[in-house]
Parts: structure tokens; C-alpha cells; sequence
């Protein structure tokens, strides 16, 4: 199955990386594709970048981990994840989530797991620049609420653990 | 033990380092234990784990708790909460 995970500092191109799981294949009957794109507003402020802090090795390791994770769960014929960091601009893509199957529910529930858990477990640090200044995103308790829906029954998590 | 000890996002900046390799003196059980000591080092240090509870760790780039334990890690990263993706 082919897996991709990568993060880069450069702009992607999310049509051309989704269309890499399908080509050539008779297999996917899927494809789901998610991007997450910087807004150029904040709470009502416009923002003039936002810029991307991570913890080079364990990113990719944990974004793996999760892939694997919904492999496991999920029957899927491919997946990318790609994460940009440093310095975005608005109307720029962040990140990538693009997940194929043979059928749609694997691909949506495996997009949205993966999404949820990188806004929660991978170690990235966001700072929005408005015209005061540079400041740290806080965490969202919604984003904890909606990896939290994912967790494996008891008796799963302690073997895996 | 020696341990590198890595920093980041406003955790890096109120201890104004991203890492650091320093010696651990024995005792020192437990990652909560860890950024006690640390809190102790300086007001730096002790700015950036006032709110301890908020502080999210890492040993050897594996998620852990409060209460793992610290003795085989090579590197153990503070962080605040993540706002990735």
C-alpha cells in the first residue's frame, strides 16, 4: 500500500499529490482529499502569516504511528499526509490529508481520524503575526473532544500500550 | 545522568534555549519530578513550568505522562499544547 509522509517547508501541490494514490490503479473506487489552508483572519483581525514550530523526527514518527494506526483499523489502498512548517501565508495550503480505499467509508473516517490527531498528538506549534505582533495559538479543547472520539475500546489500547 | 533536553515553541522562549545537555542529579525519578528540579534552576526556568500542568512532554520523541519515568531516556523535549495541522 502506498504510504506518504512528509513535511516540507515549500508549498505542495494537493491535486497533484492526491492524484499519485489514483493513477494508473483499477482498484480505488475512494478517494478523499482534505486540506487545512491558513485563514487571512483571526477573531476578527486580519493575520499577515502564520508560522509553523516542530519537533524535526518526532513529527514524522508520530504522523507514521497514526497512518499505521488507520491502516490497521481502516482498509486502505493508500495515504498521504504532508505538513508544511515555517512561514505561511494566508490562502496557502498547511497541510495535506489525502486517503484512498475501494469504498468511501474507509477514506472519509480514515481522513478525519488523521486530521484530528494531527491537530492534537503532532508536535507542531502555530504563531499568528497580526499588526500587533506574533503570538501562540492556543490549543482548542474541541480539537481534544474530537481525537478523543477515536480512542479504542479498553482492552485494545492496553495491548498496544 | 546526562540528558539532552530540548525546548519548544513559548516553553523555548521563556527559557530562551532550544536544548540544552546538562547532568541530572540522582533522585530524579519521574518527568514530573524533572521539571521541578528544572522550575528550581533559574526564574527562567521556573517562568516557563509555572503552570506545570499545562506542560506536555516527550522521552526519547514518544508522548508520555507526568509520571513516566526518566531513567533510560537519551532526550526528553517540553512542549506546550500542540496546534499542528
Amino acid at each position: 500500500m502506498t504510504s506518504t509522509v512528509r513535511l516540507q517547508r515549500e508549498p505542495f501541490d494537493a491535486a497533484d499529490e492526491a492524484a499519485k494514490l489514483t493513477r494508473g490503479r483499477k482498484d480505488v473506487g475512494a478517494l478523499v482529499t482534505f486540506t487545512g489552508i491558513c485563514r487571512g483572519v483571526e477573531d476578527g483581525e486580519p493575520i499577515a502569516s502564520l508560522t509553523l514550530e516542530h519537533y524535526p523526527g518526532m513529527a514524522e514518527s508520530e504522523i507514521e504511528r497514526h497512518v499505521a494506526e488507520a491502516r490497521e483499523r481502516w482498509p486502505l489502498l493508500g495515504v498521504t499526509v504532508l505538513h508544511r512548517y515555517g512561514r505561511i501565508l494566508p490562502g496557502e495550503d498547511i497541510v495535506l490529508v489525502a486517503t484512498a480505499s475501494s469504498h468511501r467509508e474507509a477514506a472519509f473516517a480514515a481522513g478525519e481520524f488523521l486530521m484530528d490527531y494531527l491537530k492534537t498528538r503532532a508536535p507542531f506549534w502555530k504563531q499568528v503575526e497580526k499588526s500587533g505582533g506574533k503570538t501562540w495559538v492556543d490549543a482548542k479543547a474541541a480539537d481534544d473532544a474530537a481525537a478523543g472520539r477515536w480512542i479504542a475500546p479498553r482492552h485494545e489500547r492496553e495491548t498496544a500500550e | 545522568m546526562s540528558l539532552k533536553l530540548r525546548y519548544f515553541a513559548w516553553v523555548r522562549e521563556r527559557i530562551g534555549k532550544p536544548e540544552e545537555t546538562i547532568e541530572i542529579p540522582p533522585g530524579i525519578a519521574t518527568v514530573a519530578d524533572l521539571m521541578t528540579w528544572l522550575a528550581s534552576r533559574g526564574e527562567e526556568y521556573a517562568h516557563a513550568f509555572k503552570n506545570a500542568n499545562v506542560i506536555r512532554a516527550a522521552v526519547d520523541q514518544k508522548h508520555v505522562r507526568a509520571n513516566a519515568a526518566i531513567k533510560n531516556a537519551r532526550e526528553i523535549a517540553f512542549f506546550p499544547p500542540m496546534t499542528g495541522g
